[in-house]
């Protein structure tokens, strides 16, 4: 046959593709259980990271179910809502609604030093989403613990919110002000001054991640707002 | 066909992309995800190690179908290769090293764009046999990789003060404890990757003579 015709190109590339379709698809299938696993495996870690616990692929499951006594949902109004599993909830999904229709999952642990609250935080980074975990004392003022992770932030620059230094900042960091009024945690650049316990040194060369970091953590915890005042006295 | 596997002219096809026909720094090729994954060195060998898997399985690919891609539709043909290996390769990491397809996040999906996999597909896959084209796709990529590890190496240690995520400036050298030393921010930002490619390119060009344009 001509290689060169079109009756050839076009069976050729008929065949190519639906060959390639065919691999990619059941390769895609083949793995996801594995794949689900082991995302969920890294959401327990990062739950678990968040209250300060170190924890491997190979036990965070056991440690979650040891360490985290309870999870459920609230709303804006810092109501629990019943029948909602937490842990299953897709952030990307309730950010995208209105304040009050949104579904917010809050985790109790309990730790030597009493219980703890922890909340998933999403937002948006330079490159792609960035998300973390946060935890606060029971005084729902305190930040106890606090991590950051991201899809595709610049390796050496915004990827750096991913690091334990950078993370281990956040602890002691107050929500709340004087008056009551939330402010939640600035990043500071160099130079600019700012409340000691309202802020954490920024990362060189990292600023839009870094604004995408301390707007997430002020939007999400204006919409836990009601729920931490309700707890809070 | 008589040729043994690794005569002189198949080592060639090996080591020649190492010095003096190197991707990137004789043909300036692959220069964009050179100036992304070098600001560390991790994330630069694993680009490397990965950019040599699909570099070399995408030339053997390419190589046996060789007789049979029609002309016209043939950088179609490799760009669907190309493409549905870094799939492959990114679910395959995602299901049983998913930490090292953390690592990698979006420079997976850069392999595509990296024009010294097409370059080759098209200059040496289409136009040779398996096994030679497989030494030229190990042989190019590693070229590649090592100058990013050595990029990646010099902006790491300038840059944030460590290797491969280990510290080897000690804390009290800097200036904020008490020090004399400061890292070089301008080392992690992009600029800096290309300057130290340049300062290679020197130091390659002023050993070897023949690579001098007039």
């Amino acid at each position: 046959m001509d290689r060169n015709g079109n009756i050839y190109t076009f069976i050729y590339a008929a065949i190519m593709v639906i060959l390639v379709a065919a691999i990619l698809a059941s390769v895609a299938m083949a793995l996801k259980p594995l794949q689900t696993k082991n995302i969920e495996i890294e959401k327990k870690q990062d739950i678990l990271a968040s209250v300060n616990i170190e924890s491997t692929a190979t036990d965070a499951a056991n440690l979650y179910e040891e360490k985290i006594r309870k999870q459920y949902v609230v709303n804006s109004k810092g109501e629990i809502i019943e029948g909602v599993d937490a842990f299953n909830i897709d952030l990307k999904k309730e950010r995208a609604k209105p304040q009050e229709g949104q579904l917010l999952p809050v985790f109790e642990c309990e730790t030597e030093t009493g219980l703890k609250y922890i909340l998933p935080l999403r937002g948006a980074g330079l490159w792609g989403p960035i998300w973390g975990y946060i935890s606060i004392d029971s005084d729902m003022n305190t930040i106890y613990g606090a991590t950051f992770d991201h899809q595709g932030e610049t390796p050496g620059l915004g990827a750096e919110i991913s690091t334990k230094s950078f993370q281990n900042a956040f602890k002691g960091k107050k929500l709340f002000d004087q008056s009551g009024g939330l402010i939640s945690v600035t990043i500071k650049k160099s130079g600019q001054s700012a409340p000691e316990e309202h802020s954490v040194d920024g990362i060189s060369g990292g600023t839009i991640t870094s604004k995408g970091l301390e707007k997430m953590l002020l939007d999400d915890l204006n919409s836990y707002r009601e729920f931490l005042i309700s707890k809070k006295s | 066909m008589s040729d043994p596997l690794f005569s002189n002219k198949n080592l060639k096809l090996l080591t020649e992309p190492l010095g003096k026909s190197n991707p990137i720094t004789v043909q300036v090729l692959g220069i964009c995800s050179a100036l992304a994954v070098t600001a560390q060195l991790k994330p630069a060998l694993v680009m490397t190690l990965s950019v040599i898997a699909v570099l070399a399985l995408s030339n053997v690919i390419i190589s046996l179908l060789r007789n049979t891609i029609p002309n016209r539709i043939r950088i179609i043909v490799q760009l669907v290769i190309i493409a549905s290996l870094v799939i492959l390769v990114d679910q395959i990491l995602k299901a049983f090293v998913y930490d090292v397809s953390k690592q990698l996040s979006v420079f997976v999906g850069l392999i595509i764009t990296n024009c010294i996999i097409m370059g080759r597909l098209e200059a040496f896959a289409l136009g040779n046999r398996p096994w030679q084209s497989f030494l030229d796709g190990v042989g190019n990529a590693a070229g590649y990789g090592w100058i990013l590890i050595v990029v990646g190496f010099v902006r790491e240690l300038f840059g944030s003060g460590s290797i491969y995520g280990y510290r080897v400036i000690p804390d009290s050298w800097y200036m904020t404890n008490g020090g004399f030393y400061e890292n070089n921010g301008m080392m992690i930002l992009p600029p800096m990757a290309l300057i130290t490619v340049g300062i290679i390119i020197w130091i390659q060009r002023s050993r070897n003579r023949e690579l001098i344009e007039n």
